[in-house]
């Protein structure tokens, strides 16, 4: 399971977080600046809006990866952040960003405040080779907030496939927001993808037509064991479910040691956290 | 070529002890893994040095204390473009522990690790020469788990991927080893002031 680093007979073999069996190859691609064209924008919830960016040389991402965006002011000062692609790699030629408006967000703010349809935008990527599905393991996904956006490109992407014929391994997401309205992609999670996913709201009880209840709460135990349990998450051994978990801080904290009572190894569990940066 | 984007001048100060594309982060300090936290506790933690070494050595957290203490004063800079600017942390020079172990002229690498398999690695010269601590207090508190505590690895002149959380060993190389982020997608140095973000940058 783990790999001794050659030329060093005798010594201990040190742990491996990314074992072979975990690693992703290179995509291989070639990501210089480009600047692309903001051809859509759409309110996502109160704080939230995507962004989809058209561009002249777009490459297949794989779902979890992320994009640079650059910001350049009249005096040369830049300010760049990366950003989850929400669209699936089999939507070509654009990505599409969802940015949450962070309180005195920089580059947030200005995306928010400043970009529309036509405008430019100065993009480079795609980024990212650990927090990605390939689309070969089953998974079992975790986020709250924005931390929503790479799980949603994975659920995209699989459905994509399935449409094609293709089949890809089974996942299931659990989704966290403090209410329906601040749920990323509320009608997609609770329509199409309702089979393969769970709600959960901290602040409101979620009971509506064709949705059973669930009273208001943080993540429980019960919102995760009966997925991580259908999709093997549990125990270890290496062939199980990969848990992919997503968010800010306190809310992965708190997912971290949730997974890890009800026996999701920790080993099995990709973390990216969501900070104000 | 570059943008202009239109209306944008930048909400913060052009600080000039901040690297080009980072921001100042200001009070805060944003937490980043790739992996869940590990549980090390003063008492189960130990940080090993071995490989190209005359005498690989384990310390524990009372063998780190009783070495002469040693601070950091200035700034840090994350590859996701925060910088947190002066900022402290103290703990112990890794020179004290190299000299301890006797490096060997065939060492130019070393890897660090962390228990949970994360590791990087890092050039000899980079982490020697007053440039590298093993640190447990961040401006004058313990460092608190989710920044790597009871004791992280600090290389403050590189991106702080660089700055192993739960460091648990030092293994000298005499070749390079890439570590984890280095494995997926990084630059295998990470200079700030070179914008050293991604392989191949």
């Amino acid at each position: 399971m783990t790999e001794p680093p050659p030329g060093l007979p005798g010594l201990p073999e040190l742990p491996v977080l990314d074992s072979p069996r975990r690693r992703v190859p290179p995509t291989g691609a070639k990501r210089s600046w480009q600047t692309g064209t903001v051809t859509e924008v759409r309110q996502e919830t109160p704080h939230a809006r995507t962004f989809r960016v058209q561009l002249a040389e777009w490459q297949p991402h794989l779902p979890g990866q992320n994009y640079l965006v650059r910001l350049t002011a009249p005096d040369g000062y830049r300010a760049q952040r990366s950003y989850s692609v929400a669209s699936p790699p089999e939507d070509p030629g654009a990505v599409e960003l969802t940015v949450d408006r962070l309180p005195d967000g920089e580059v947030s703010g200005y995306l928010h405040e400043h970009v529309g349809v036509g405008d430019p935008l100065e993009v480079r990527g795609p980024f990212g080779g650990w927090f990605v599905w390939r689309g070969d393991r089953p998974a079992l996904l975790v986020g709250g907030g924005s931390g929503l956006v790479p799980l949603a490109c994975i659920l995209r992407s699989r459905a994509a496939r399935s449409g094609a014929g293709r089949s890809s391994a089974p996942v299931h997401l659990v989704a966290a927001a403090r209410t329906r309205e601040e749920l990323f992609y509320a009608d997609e999670l609770s329509g199409a993808f309702a089979a393969d996913t769970t709600v959960v709201l901290s602040r409101e009880d979620d009971a509506g037509p064709g949705r059973p209840g669930r009273p208001a709460g943080r993540l429980r135990a019960e919102d995760l064991l009966p997925h991580a349990e259908r999709l093997g998450a549990l125990g270890g051994g290496g062939e199980g479910a990969d848990v992919f978990l997503c968010g800010s801080t306190p809310f992965t904290t708190a997912a971290e040691r949730l997974l890890q009572e009800v026996g999701v190894p920790a080993d099995a569990i990709r973390v990216e956290r969501f900070g104000p940066s | 070529m570059s943008v202009f984007s239109e209306g944008f001048s930048g909400r913060r100060g052009r600080d000039p002890r901040l690297p080009p594309g980072q921001y100042d982060v200001g009070d805060s300090f944003p937490v980043l893994t790739a992996e869940a936290t590990p549980n090390v506790t003063q008492e189960t933690w130990s940080f090993r040095v071995d490989g190209e070494v005359e005498s690989p050595t384990t310390w524990d957290w009372a063998g780190v204390h009783a070495l002469p203490g040693s601070a950091y004063e200035g700034d840090i800079h994350c590859v996701t473009t925060w910088s947190k600017l002066g900022t402290s942390f103290s703990g112990v020079s890794l020179d004290v522990l190299l000299d301890q172990v006797g490096v060997r002229s065939s060492a130019t690498h070393v890897l660090a690790w962390a228990s949970s398999g994360y590791t990087t690695d890092l050039p000899l010269a980079d982490v020697t020469g007053g440039k590298a601590w093993l640190v447990w207090e961040h401006e004058g508190r313990p460092l608190s788990t989710e920044h790597g505590g009871p004791v992280r690895m600090l290389v403050p002149h590189l991106y702080f991927w660089k700055s192993t959380k739960w460091v648990a060993g030092l293994r000298l190389l005499d070749h390079d080893e890439p570590g984890f982020w280095e494995r997926n997608g990084y630059h295998e140095r990470g200079e700030p002031w070179a914008e050293q973000r991604y392989a191949g940058d």
